[in-house]
């Protein structure tokens, strides 16, 4: 990771990578199982808006594109950015010719620079002297490449092409990148711009977020970290970013113990864990503790609001759910509000005297065909409450698909209830983003059909209003932790 | 290489930036330890103080709950019987008896990555196997302070606590940001411990025991 001062334009910096008017990839290959396949394959098949080209030794085709035997044969000024699979010997020379065609930024695949001893360390310091004689931006080496949904860029020799949205990831290991877009796909919260830093030899994962920081198409900053060098000069950055975004961190080595002076007491419990964890309250940055947890806060943060206090109200259709989320609730910075009397008398107007009268709100399965939408609409509206955690989306869906996929279907009224169901679900979901828009205030919807049955009409309801629908309760509380501790920071210093 | 200052001279220069200690006197024999007791009133403690003496309680150099000027004497005489040629000048520290239920840990280490860092905790002899704690990068702004008592598990121990007043959170911020201070004042503390940081009846922090480390 580097640790050099961010440029004072980093949007202008990495246009030419993340938005390129055309890209070269130099090495392409015929073999589909090399990098010079599989690079220029995804760029195709991602849909990719500007202009493709390609060089290679042997000349030829590549899935329909003509490959140039020199990079001095390609148009001028055509092209910003070249995504290199050619070996390392290769590539200053390669660079050079690249500048020569007004190309400014170079994604570098290949491998044997500073991961492979001294000689490829060498190498590597060269190129990076190389690219800043020759004003080129230098992404890798030995990085596997590029997203930009908002140039529909795929440029990366990995699955998947992520959906377009609002996270901007960057990370120290590339496969912490295809986590990420995995659960992009998976949850269709999307991605604005991802990249793998690999070696990051001239640019490291502050310089993406520094850049994410300021990128009108990003609201959130996901990265992975590792190994950093210099801690002190990673914060500054890091709260740079983070008074600028929302910033999610998911840090490896987490539980090594680290340098401990045994003269002191304080010594002794300053293992590295807490004194990064503390750097991360400290300067507003979301730590997560997994994988999904890091996905989860970072696209909570992208779609949705920020609350502007703890005060949660727990919605269920179920008695044992919502104890558990209050349960949940407990161990965090949330604050499951006792209802407010007005709200308990405007909400008995909806439903029969057996619901909860206290939050939870469960409404014991007194509802009819409005009283969801009416209730959550009452609970959002309230000045007392500051966030909703929606639970029991999905369940008449589910009874639906059984019926459906049942030997009763269409018969006996069947057809008609599985229609009803799935459109009062879709109905409950669309209503949850709708209400939350409005008032300005977050509701998060959790329900185990997100995973179990992704295809049911509630969560797949949820997934197209562009919010996360979460996989359990406790995955709803602990984003919705993330949500309002950043705010709380954000509040507690006039940011 | 480093050294530590002596309990005495820690607590001087951490009061200087607001750190609130005892009332106390440093003295050379037993019978002026029996005087000092007196003006400062029973109950007391006494300890061997020195600039080599960094682990009293582990050598058995504090006696505490001392109710008479007489008992004072000859703890003190037995203090000073116990010191060793490698501690150097020794003198015995007489302060008052701070008593409370709560005790919570506070200092300064110096992190090899993220270089000076303040905690706070829970404190006493079970502080490091609880190990609830919080750090926080020098320098913090004062909201960063107020910020770290947020962050202990054991939050309940900063509201009322069995007879005792609520922690009174702006003194023990005052702490915080006072050892923020000492190390942004001399860039040669290495660390300090605080421990116990003892929670009075009345809420407030009082730093009990106090060691500094200074480069060398």
């Amino acid at each position: 990771m580097t640790s050099s001062a961010p440029s004072s334009s980093a949007v202008e910096r990495f246009q030419p990578m993340f938005d390129p008017k055309g890209v070269l990839v130099a090495g392409a290959s015929t073999h589909p199982g090399k990098f010079g396949f599989v690079a220029l394959h995804n760029i195709l098949a991602g849909g990719y808006a500007g202009k493709v080209f390609a060089t290679n030794r042997e000349g030829g085709e590549v899935l329909g594109i003509p490959c140039a035997t020199s990079v001095d044969d390609l148009p001028d000024g055509e092209i910003d950015l070249v995504f290199v699979c050619t070996p390392a010997s290769a590539n200053p020379e390669l660079l050079r010719q690249c500048a020569a065609k007004g190309i400014r930024a170079a994604f570098v695949t290949s491998a044997g620079y500073g991961e492979a001893g001294e000689e490829g360390k060498q190498a590597q310091d060269d190129l990076v002297a190389l690219a800043d004689e020759l004003g080129m931006v230098l992404a890798g080496p030995n990085g596997q490449g590029l997203a930009s949904s908002p140039s529909s860029l795929c440029a990366q020799i990995v699955a998947p092409i992520p959906p377009k949205g609002r996270i901007g990831v960057a990370s120290q290991s590339g496969n912490f990148v295809s986590s990420f877009m995995n659960y992009a796909v998976q949850t269709g919260v999307g991605i604005s711009r991802a990249v793998s830093a690999g070696n990051a030899a001239a640019t490291g994962v502050a310089d993406y977020l520094d850049f994410y920081a300021d990128d009108p198409e990003t609201a959130v900053g996901l990265a992975y970290v590792e190994g950093i060098a210099d801690g002190r000069a990673f914060a500054e950055r890091m709260r740079s970013v983070a008074e600028r975004r929302p910033l999610v961190l998911l840090k490896g080595g987490a539980s090594s113990e680290g340098q401990r002076a045994a003269a002191s007491h304080t010594g002794s419990l300053a293992s590295d864990d807490a004194v990064f964890d503390g750097m991360c309250r400290q300067y507003g940055i979301s730590r997560a503790a997994t994988v999904e947890e890091a996905f989860e806060a970072a696209a909570s943060f992208a779609t949705q609001p920020l609350p502007k206090g703890p005060r949660t109200v727990v919605m269920t259709t179920a008695g044992g759910w919502g104890v558990v989320t209050a349960d949940a609730i407990a161990g965090t910075s949330l604050e499951l509000v006792a209802l407010p009397e007005d709200l308990l008398a405007a909400i008995d107007e909806h439903l029969p005297p057996r619901w909860s009268r206290n939050n939870p709100v469960d409404l014991a399965g007194g509802e009819t065909r409005d009283t969801i939408p009416t209730v959550m609409e009452l609970i959002a509206s309230h000045d007392d409450v500051d966030a909703i955690i929606y639970l029991g989306l999905g369940i008449q869906s589910n009874q639906a698909r059984l019926m459906r996929e049942g030997p009763y279907y269409t018969d006996h009224g069947i057809e008609r209830i599985v229609a009803y169901h799935e459109r009062q679900d879709a109905r409950f979901a669309e209503a949850a983003a709708e209400i939350s828009d409005r008032t300005g205030k977050p509701i998060l919807t959790a329900t185990e059909l997100a995973v179990a049955d992704p295809d049911n009409a509630g969560p797949a309801a949820v997934r197209a209003s562009g919010r996360l629908c979460y996989a359990s309760s406790n995955r709803a509380v602990t984003a919705l932790d993330h949500l309002w501790r950043h705010a709380r920071w954000r509040q507690r210093r006039g940011l | 290489m480093s050294r530590t200052l002596s309990e005495a001279d820690s607590k001087a220069l951490l009061a200087g930036h607001g750190v609130p200690v005892p009332d106390e006197r440093v003295v050379a024999t037993a019978k002026d330890a029996g005087a000092a007791a007196t003006e400062l009133g029973f109950p007391v403690v006494a300890k061997l103080c020195g600039d080599a003496i960094a682990h009293k309680t582990e050598r058995g150099l504090v006696r505490l709950r001392l109710g008479d000027a007489a008992a004072v004497e000859e703890a003190a005489a037995d203090l000073l019987s116990r010191a060793t040629p490698e501690d150097g000048e020794v003198g015995v520290l007489v302060a008052p008896m701070v008593q409370g239920n709560r005790e919570l840990i506070a200092g300064l280490h110096t992190d090899p990555q993220f270089g000076m860092t303040v905690m706070v905790g829970v404190g006493g002899v079970l502080a490091e196997a609880v190990g609830d704690v919080t750090f926080r990068l020098v320098p913090l702004s004062r909201t960063d302070a107020e910020d770290m008592l947020d962050d202990l598990a054991t939050s309940a121990l900063l509201g009322a606590f069995r007879g005792e007043a609520a922690v009174q959170r702006d003194k023990v911020v005052d702490v915080i940001v006072g050892l923020a201070a000492v190390a942004e004042a001399d860039p040669s503390v290495i660390s300090v411990d605080l421990n116990p940081l003892i929670i009075t009846a009345d809420g407030a922090p009082v730093a009990v025991d106090a060691l500094v480390e200074v480069a060398s």
